[in-house]
């Protein structure tokens, strides 16, 4: 198919859907289905118009458009400017194609490196989450339930600190640690337990724990938020009724958070599949992490078509990780994302 | 010892410990900024000197992205305050069957990674400008602040509206039933009950687009800001003014903390002392009467 049809139509679709909504609400006053005010009655003219052109703006300009843009290059083949529009610009699949079996004229199978990259990075990110919900679950439970007003406000400043200096300069305090001349390393050293410096960074172990530590507030907050709202009563009743504290945590504060728990776990499973600066500045020269080859593509290769199509593999497994935390905790995004 | 007191101390220990983890880096990476070694390096400490500041300062790329952070920075207040209050209150009154369709479009932004912003706001608006004859639009600063503020009017939309729940739309139409137009009633009740929102929706935006890296590094095209020229330093080789720079970083913050919880505790106290004084008036009156 002509690839030049492609934007006029995607141009069209959010106003398509914006106008075939219109039409239903329409519908329905004149069924008398919806009483009261119409928009502009209730807002007045110059505030209604504000009100449209913002969100307007905002929903369709900066959100809708931007990514199904990136979709539809993603479908198009790289070519040198002057053959865009022309009758080699056709919807093809290739630049997919390219991510599962690299390029046609190499002999191996697979493209095993960027594969095996997707997946690593899908499965730390993975780890990390539950790595940071374990980490940070007892702290959570700390400040909603036992702290006092006056320690939780100073904890709470002490914990939103750190957050203030950017995710770069976080990742390089890790690589002053962890580098072969870092002070970790010295100490090893110092005390002999080593003889000679431990790479940690090649072996990755900076890379983790500096993705660990940026997001660990955003997975704070939502559990903390949480579990503020369970009633002490219900934990008091539980002792009472002779449960053991891990019975209580498992089956009375847990199931209370649950929203909690999927928010936080959704933020920081998004963020760490979609962190660029910690594998940029702690990865090893072996490393591979999924978005600097994102970036790669884009930036070295020069080929926007592929970068697009990868861009749009992260997305989908960012999507479906929200779904499979949806279903898996029977809730609603409004719930998540509060 | 009993068990409530090894309890306290296991609690305590995981305290320290957190914050520790918490705290430990930068500790050690502000640490490095003083020291002469040319290399960040805690241990050992060969003497005490301020010249990474110096170098910092002079850095005349920094200084430039510094600039660029700023102007990305107030554009995306600009953007997303009145964007997100738009949404904030579109939200409420949307057509029923229309809402959980207008939720998931104007959220989806929070939970996408923020390089698919990037790569997706540079697509789109290098096609689109040139197509529509805006070219001036496919620049750097504006597509970063484009970039950044698709999510951050998400994060002011959910402020606005857990403001907007308390809100009493009765106040509203006690004004439109005095006669007051909908442009008044908008600046002269929502607005300033909804001040406190939009400061703090103007501050997180403000301090979330001058630390984003993912989507302005993409967005930004062949200009530099603060955090991608940091990220090119970094990767050319550690230098103990990277660690300046974060001190620098960490003094503003903790100084504008320190303001912050200072103003706060006056406020707190005059209110408190307000609502003294109106009790005592009560009580006097009760007693008279």
């Amino acid at each position: 198919m002509q690839a030049a049809l492609g934007h006029p139509f995607v141009i069209a679709l959010p106003f398509v859907v914006g106008v075939l909504f219109w039409l239903l609400a329409l519908r329905e006053r004149r069924r008398g289905l919806i009483q009261g005010q119409t928009f502009f009655q209730r807002n007045g003219t110059a505030v209604g118009l504000f009100l449209i052109l913002a969100v307007g703006f905002w929903a369709v300009f900066m959100i809708v458009l931007p990514q199904l843009f990136m979709v539809e290059l993603s479908f198009r083949p790289k070519l040198p400017p002057s053959a865009m529009g022309g009758p080699r610009d056709l919807y093809t699949l290739q630049n997919y194609h390219y991510f599962l079996y690299g390029s046609p004229v190499s002999s191996a199978e697979w493209n095993l490196v960027h594969l095996k990259a997707f997946v690593l990075t899908i499965f730390a990110s993975i780890m990390v989450t539950i790595g940071n919900f374990l980490l940070c679950y007892p702290l959570a439970f700390y400040l909603a339930q036992v702290a006092t007003a006056a320690r939780l406000r100073f904890l709470l400043l002490l914990l939103i600190t750190p957050y203030w200096v950017n995710e770069i300069l976080r990742a390089f305090a890790f690589r002053v640690i962890f580098s072969s001349g870092g002070i970790l390393n010295k100490i090893l050293l110092g005390l002999s337990l080593v003889t000679e410096p431990i790479d940690f960074l090649g072996l990755d172990i900076g890379m983790y724990a500096g993705l660990s530590y940026a997001y660990l507030l955003l997975m704070v907050f939502p559990l903390y938020n949480a579990i503020e709202n369970l009633p002490k009563a219900q934990i008091e009743a539980a002792r009472d009724l002779g449960a053991p504290w891990w019975h209580i945590h498992l089956f009375v504060v847990m199931p209370f958070a649950k929203p909690g728990i999927a928010s936080g776990c959704t933020l920081v499973f998004m963020l760490t599949s979609g962190a660029l600066a910690a594998p940029l500045v702690l990865g090893g020269p072996r490393s591979l992490w999924f978005t600097p080859i994102v970036y790669d593509r884009f930036y070295q290769a020069f080929n926007w078509p592929q970068g697009a199509a990868y861009a749009f593999i992260l997305l989908l497994t960012c999507i479906a990780f929200v779904l499979a935390v949806m279903r898996f905790g029977k809730l609603s995004l409004g719930e998540i994302t509060r | 010892m009993t068990a409530r007191a090894i309890t306290r101390l296991m609690v305590g220990f995981y305290l320290v410990l957190f914050f520790a983890y918490l705290f430990g880096p930068l500790v050690i990476m502000s640490i490095t900024a003083f020291n002469t070694s040319s290399y960040p390096a805690v241990v050992p400490f060969e003497g005490f000197t301020l010249k990474w500041f110096e170098i910092l300062f002079r850095d005349k790329d920094m200084m430039i992205g510094l600039q660029n952070s700023l102007r990305i920075g107030v554009l995306v207040v600009l953007i997303s305050v009145p964007c997100g209050l738009a949404g904030a209150l579109v939200m409420q009154q949307v057509y029923a069957r229309a809402r959980s369709f207008y939720y998931l479009v104007v959220v989806s932004p929070v939970l996408t990674p923020g390089v698919i912003i990037g790569i997706s706001t540079v697509i789109f608006w290098k096609d689109f400008s040139a197509a529509t004859g805006t070219g001036f639009l496919y620049d750097g600063i504006i597509l970063a602040a484009l970039g950044q503020s698709s999510f951050i009017s998400a994060y002011c939309m959910l402020i606005f509206l857990s403001r907007l729940q308390r809100f009493d739309r009765a106040l509203e139409e006690a004004g439109l039933d005095l006669g007051a137009s909908n442009v008044q009633v908008f600046w002269h009740i929502l607005i300033p009950y909804l001040r406190p929102a939009v400061l703090s929706a103007a501050v997180m935006a403000f301090l979330s687009s001058f630390e984003n890296y993912n989507t302005t590094t993409f967005a930004v095209l062949a200009d530099k800001t603060l955090t991608t020229v940091l990220a090119g330093r970094v990767r050319q080789g550690s230098t103990p003014a990277i660690s300046a720079l974060a001190v620098s970083i960490i003094a503003i913050t903790v100084a504008g903390t320190i303001v912050y919880e200072l103003v706060k505790r006056r406020e707190d106290a005059r209110k408190a002392a307000e609502l003294r004084t109106a009790q005592a008036a009560e009580q006097r009156e009760l007693a008279a009467a």
